[in-house]
This record gives C-alpha cells, sequence and structure tokens, in this order.
C-alpha cells in the first residue's frame, strides 16, 4: 500500500510544467488533487516514472464566468466551484452533480478538471461535461487545443489528454433561459461511487411545452453516455422505457447488469421530473 | 532504494516547525507517523475510504493518506494531538466524544475529531442530518455511528457555552 518510487516536480508555472511533462513524455503522469491518483499508486496499479505536481499554479485555480460559459482551472478544486454562487446560478448543475461528488473531504482537495480528466465511468463530472456539451482546454509545449466532450472521452480511464500535454480549463455553457437541471443517482452509501447516477438537461419553448430533454449516464457505460429522450415529451415514464431500452451496464460486484438497467430507468424519471419542474420555475422568473 | 531521490520538506504541525527529508512518494501520513512521531493520527484503510487519517491542512480537512508530504511542503497542518487547548483542556469536539460516549475502540475518532472541528466551523449549528452529513466520509466499526452524530451536535452546544461570557 505504498507508492513505488517516482521522481517530482512542482513547477511555478504553467509553461515550466509543460517543458517538464514535453521532456517525460509518456513516463510523466500529473498530480493534481490526487484523490483517485494517489490510491492507484498506493496500490500500484500504476507506476509513473515521473510525477509533476501542478499544485503549486495557482494562475489555474480560477472559476469564471461570462455571458456564455462557465470556466474552470485545473486548480479549482470541487469544493471551491460547488461554493462559486455566480457558477451555481449560472449552470445549476454543477452543483447538483459536485453534492453527490465523493465526500466532502474529498472534494477539498480533488480538482474538477481532474476528475475529468480522470474520465472514471462513474465520475459524476465526466457526465456534466458530456451533457452539457462542454469543452477542456489542453496545452502542449507547442499548441493549445480545445477538445469538445464527445471527443475527449475515449474510453474507461482514457480521456484525449496525451503525454507531455496538461488539461488547463473546462468550459461548461451556462443554462438557457426555460431550461432546468438535475442530478440524481444511487450509492451502497453516501458518497461511495455510484451504482448508476443520471443528470438530466430539460428545456421549454416559448408556450412551455418540452422542447428538448437529454440525460446522461454514469457507472453503465466506458465513457459518458448521453441520450436524447425528446420524442417521448412530457411522458417522462415512456422517456424511463427509452432509457432502459439503451444502456447496456455490465455487472460488478456491486450491482447486476439488470440492476443497473432498472435503476437507469427509474433515476432517468426522476431526473427528468426534476430537471422540468426546474424549467417551468426559471421560465417563471425569467 | 539507496538512491531514491530525497526532498526537503516543511511542515508546521501543531504549531511547531518541522524539517523532513523524505521521498517524493512519502504519504502525508506516514510523514506525520513515521518521521514526526505523532501517532494519533491512524491509518485504516490508506486508500482513502475510511477517513481515519484525515487532518487539517491550512485548517481545511484532508485525508493524509492521500497527500504526498512533498506536495504538502510549506502548510501548517493540524493533527489530533493539535486540537486540546495548551493547557491540557480537551477541545469541545473531544468533550462531546467523552461525554456522549462517542467512541469506543477509538481507532477512528482521530479523523472523526479532526473532520468535526473543520466541519464545525464552518457550520457551528448542524441539524442532525448535516451532522450526519458532515461525518459520512468517516467509517467507525464499534459504536453504529449514534452517538457520533450525538457528539457532533454537543460540541456545535459546547462551543456555545465555552463562547457565552
Amino acid at each position: 500500500m505504498k507508492p513505488s518510487p517516482f521522481g517530482y516536480s512542482r513547477p511555478a508555472s504553467v509553461d515550466e510544467a509543460l517543458s517538464t511533462l514535453a521532456a517525460h513524455g509518456s513516463n510523466a503522469k500529473v498530480l493534481a488533487g490526487g484523490q483517485s491518483l494517489l490510491p492507484i499508486l498506493s496500490m500500484r496499479l500504476a507506476a509513473p516514472h515521473h510525477l509533476v505536481d501542478i499544485n503549486r499554479l495557482t494562475e489555474l485555480d480560477y472559476v469564471r464566468l461570462d455571458a456564455s460559459t462557465v470556466r474552470v482551472g485545473a486548480l479549482a478544486r470541487h469544493a471551491r466551484v460547488l461554493a462559486d454562487t455566480a457558477a451555481r446560478v449560472a449552470q445549476p448543475l454543477l452543483a447538483q452533480a459536485l453534492r453527490l461528488v465523493a465526500h466532502a473531504t474529498i472534494r477539498n482537495r480533488g480538482t474538477t478538471v481532474g476528475s475529468i480528466v480522470h474520465a472514471d465511468p462513474s465520475g459524476e463530472m465526466t457526465a456534466v461535461l458530456a451533457l452539457l456539451g462542454g469543452s477542456v482546454r489542453v496545452a502542449s509545449k507547442s499548441a493549445h487545443r480545445d477538445v469538445p466532450a464527445d471527443e475527449f472521452f475515449l474510453g474507461a480511464l482514457e480521456s484525449a489528454v496525451a503525454p507531455g500535454e496538461l488539461a488547463l480549463e473546462a468550459s461548461f455553457p451556462v443554462l438557457g433561459p426555460r431550461s432546468g437541471t438535475a442530478f440524481v443517482e444511487v450509492s451502497r452509501r453516501q458518497g461511495d461511487y455510484a451504482v448508476c447516477g443520471v443528470g438530466a438537461l430539460v428545456e421549454l419553448d416559448g408556450d412551455g411545452a418540452l422542447s428538448s430533454a437529454r440525460t446522461a449516464y454514469l457507472s453503465v457505460s466506458a465513457t459518458p453516455l448521453v441520450l436524447d429522450v425528446s420524442e417521448a415529451g412530457e411522458d417522462f415514464a415512456a422517456a424511463a422505457a427509452l432509457a432502459h431500452e439503451q444502456v447496456d451496464p455490465e455487472a460488478d460486484i456491486h450491482a447486476t447488469a439488470d440492476y443497473r438497467r432498472h435503476l437507469a430507468g427509474v433515476l432517468t424519471e426522476r431526473a427528468l421530473r426534476a430537471a422540468h419542474a426546474g424549467a417551468v420555475e426559471r421560465s417563471a422568473h425569467g | 532504494m539507496a538512491d531514491e531521490e530525497h526532498f526537503d520538506v516543511q511542515l508546521v504541525v501543531n504549531g511547531a516547525a518541522h524539517n523532513v527529508r523524505v521521498p517524493a512518494r512519502r504519504l502525508l501520513s506516514d510523514c506525520i507517523r513515521h518521521d514526526l512521531r505523532l501517532t494519533g493520527t491512524h491509518v485504516g484503510c490508506e486508500h482513502g475510504v475510511c477517513g481515519a487519517c484525515t487532518v487539517l491542512v491550512d485548517g481545511v480537512a484532508m485525508r493524509s493518506c492521500l497527500l504526498l508530504a512533498v506536495s504538502v511542503d510549506g502548510s501548517r497542518i493540524t493533527t489530533v494531538e493539535g486540537l486540546t487547548e495548551r493547557d491540557g483542556t480537551l477541545s469541545p469536539v473531544q468533550q462531546a466524544f467523552e461525554d456522549c460516549h462517542g467512541l469506543q475502540c477509538g481507532f477512528c475518532t482521530p479523523g472523526f475529531l479532526t473532520t468535526i472541528t473543520a466541519g464545525l466551523r464552518t457550520n457551528p449549528d448542524p441539524t442532525q442530518d448535516e451532522a450526519r452529513d458532515l461525518i459520512g466520509g468517516n467509517l467507525c466499526r464499534c459504536t453504529g455511528y449514534q452517538n457520533i452524530v450525538k457528539s457532533v451536535l454537543r460540541a456545535a452546544e459546547i462551543e456555545r457555552e465555552r463562547a457565552a461570557p
């Protein structure tokens, strides 16, 4: 239960971090909050030769908001993002999901961008990025690129961040008018990885009728699964049936595939109802 | 691993400055227990599940088994040993655990005490539900948690009693 030996650098600037990452290539791993990385190292599921610790890059510790986007820097801890009132108002799904990310003690250190790059199929923030159609800004020594969510998650625990690259920030579109969101999940114990989780985004038209309904799923697929269930309209039980049909989860020690599929249906209905109620309320105040 | 690179790390632990020289892979929990000989911090699962090793880093509750000592170089750390007043008076949270029988074997207790200490600073007057939520990340195999929840509420009460003129 101790990590194997590794080299260590603690760059003082993003430029220095990118040079260090370029020098070490695929032998290096970025350490941000480390709340997923440290257990992996301690259990020796991974043994990188070199860690590049970005905890001194305070320039990446930010939550910024403009008219269309909430931008979260790579060193912003979950707790900080969760506590950001402006971000919560602009895109309520962030806080709705963040309060379900592990426990407060973990959120105090873990970073939102780090959990997205970690690309865990049961990570809430991966599903949030996918559902909202956000993007991740990735830098290497020679270039910057913005990777849209649907190209970012390549497989379980595999993101588009290549050796030599550093994810600088994640961008989440703000919530539109007449829209609502919700995030619900079932876990064995509070704060544990969810057996299944569902995020929902519902949009209403000018007459208050449902015009779009999308849902995103955790723990039922290798990469975040996003479904468009608009065709079911406000018949959320029908939307749940659609989800039940379309998810294809696997069984593991925590749950059978059938139970996960069952939960995907039940939670789809719950999430859509809550998101719809949010959209109705927002329309009334908008 | 005689040739493993070592790093100088400065930590202010419970108000006392310490300089240690550790390999990068030294967990903060091991640094506190082995290098600093402060064995009040307990290590249960060593992968972030049980909460026994929780300490305060610059006043914020974190799991010391999920931190590298080198990564928190320069931080102020509070362990369970640092909760007691200088004159030996138990802190409100410690006193509450005694009052409410909030522990049995005591292995998990240091993590509960640190977690609750930080939690009450953020929320000095928790409801029962909030108290349960606060300790949701800490495992106890003895008590069944009921008396720990009572201890959280009692600690808030003691804080208020001690603050009253």
